[in-house]
């Protein structure tokens, strides 16, 4: 699993290692079952703040992406029935594909489309993450 | 065992006339690495020496570990579980690195031979060279080693990595990660390295003319924060300074540029009201926050 984080970007820190976790779970490079690195191994190695790996990893398992055991350390959930997910993908794949035909026939081009796309994503996340904070 | 380690209340204090901390709140958990952040003159090494006593102060208090420093035993008794690196760094020139550590061992009863080792090979330091002879970066590792091998729960430190290479603050960095994953040590140190910052602290202080004008943990601060880019068709109004959550508002012509830390969609859709072109939302980064809020000349 190789982690790179960008500590100069607004994004926050742990966040930015959660989705470089999932990523690596979603790309195979970990699978369900393998044992993460500790949190003090990922803190020397990246030269950051084990307070912020262990926020990030509890975070995970909150989301059910990893499983801590005490005493033990961090692995990586066994997949729930991957098949549902593909299933996600494709439908979402089909919703953005009819978004993106109707931007073409407005006349926007590939990087406005592009910059639609993520202006989009971020705005709705940052709505879902203000939310989940104010629960 | 109190989990605020470093806890201040209105604290103050003057040159003569001239105010150098004017009523500061701090609060440092236990285990968190803390950078104290701001501009030259802004109050960072008065407040650090007050923290260690070294400097009285006019009014507000002081709780080191939960203890109040009330009276000099108290303080003393603070300083036991506290390290500090100064800014100028001095040592004995007369010694050799090893002869300076073994001077400085039988001090401290709680020293770690475990943490001297491992820092000594961590950071490569000749043993047998004299102190005069190191390298300023090297000077400095020693100095660390020195208090970090103190056993002390508490690490204060003024400017540790100024005028250092960036091979030798990634290994200060470095240390300093490994201390408080193995120790559990709390660590508050002033810097103007924001990128270092970013990378070690899990929280930072920002101070601003003797007042805490940011104290959070980094992470939380970056979530809350966001910069909003507004293109008007016209000039862009001047309603815009009054929304609630709005931290600074800079008008450009026919676009503005906001700061905000609160109802971000809120003010962004108060912001839609008056008719933009465009409305642009982005994450901010420790250098626009650190910007943003210290006063300008």
């Amino acid at each position: 699993m190789d982690l790179r984080i960008n500590f100069s970007s607004g994004v926050p820190i742990y966040l930015q290692l959660m989705e470089q976790i999932k990523h690596a779970v979603d790309t195979g490079a970990i699978r369900g079952g393998e044992q993460l690195p500790t949190i003090r191994k990922i803190a020397e190695e990246l030269t950051m703040n084990p307070n912020t790996v262990a926020k990030a990893y509890r975070e995970l398992e909150r989301e059910g992406v990893i499983d801590v055991r005490h005493g033990s350390g961090a692995y990586v959930a066994e997949p729930k029935t991957s098949s549902t997910k593909s299933a996600a993908i494709q439908k979402a794949a089909e919703a953005l594909r009819q978004a993106i035909e109707t931007g073409r026939t407005l006349g926007l081009s590939e990087s406005e489309l592009r910059r639609v796309f993520e202006n989009e994503v971020s705005r709705l996340l940052d709505v879902a993450t203000a939310a989940r904070r104010r629960t | 065992m109190s989990d605020i380690i470093i806890a201040t209340r209105d604290l103050s204090m003057s040159y003569g006339s001239k105010p150098a901390v004017r009523g500061l709140n701090l609060a440092v958990p236990r285990g968190s690495i803390c950078g104290f952040l701001g501009r030259n003159g802004a109050g960072k090494t008065t407040t650090l020496k007050l923290l260690l006593g070294m400097l009285r102060r006019d009014a507000g208090d002081i709780r080191l570990f939960g203890e109040p420093m009330a009276s000099e035993e108290a303080a003393i008794a603070a300083r036991r579980r506290t390290a500090f690196v100064s800014e100028d760094k001095e040592l004995y020139p007369f010694m050799t690195v090893s002869q300076m550590i073994r001077f400085t061992r039988p001090f401290f009863p709680t020293w770690r031979r475990d943490l001297e080792k491992k820092y000594l090979h961590l950071f490569r330091l000749p043993q047998e060279k004299p102190v005069p002879k190191l390298s300023k970066g090297m000077r400095t590792q020693l100095m660390l080693l020195l208090a970090m091998a103190r056993g002390a729960e508490l690490l204060i430190m003024d400017e540790p990595t100024s005028g250092l290479d960036p091979a030798v603050t990634e290994e200060i960095m470095e240390a300093l990660a490994d201390l408080v994953a193995s120790d559990g040590t709390t660590i508050f140190f002033s810097s103007h390295q924001l990128a270092e910052v970013e990378q070690i602290c899990d929280r930072v202080c920002l101070i601003d003319d003797g007042q805490a004008v940011i104290d959070g943990v980094l992470d939380e601060l970056k979530s809350q924060y966001r910069r909003i880019l507004l293109v008007f068709d016209g000039e862009a109004p001047k309603e815009l300074a009054h929304f609630p959550g709005v931290d600074h508002v800079r008008r450009r012509g026919r676009t503005a540029s906001l700061l905000a830390h609160a109802d971000i969609d809120t003010v962004v859709d108060r912001t839609r009201q008056l008719g933009p072109r465009s409305v642009e939302v982005h994450p901010v980064t420790l250098k626009e926050l650190f910007l943003d809020h210290v006063k300008g000349d």
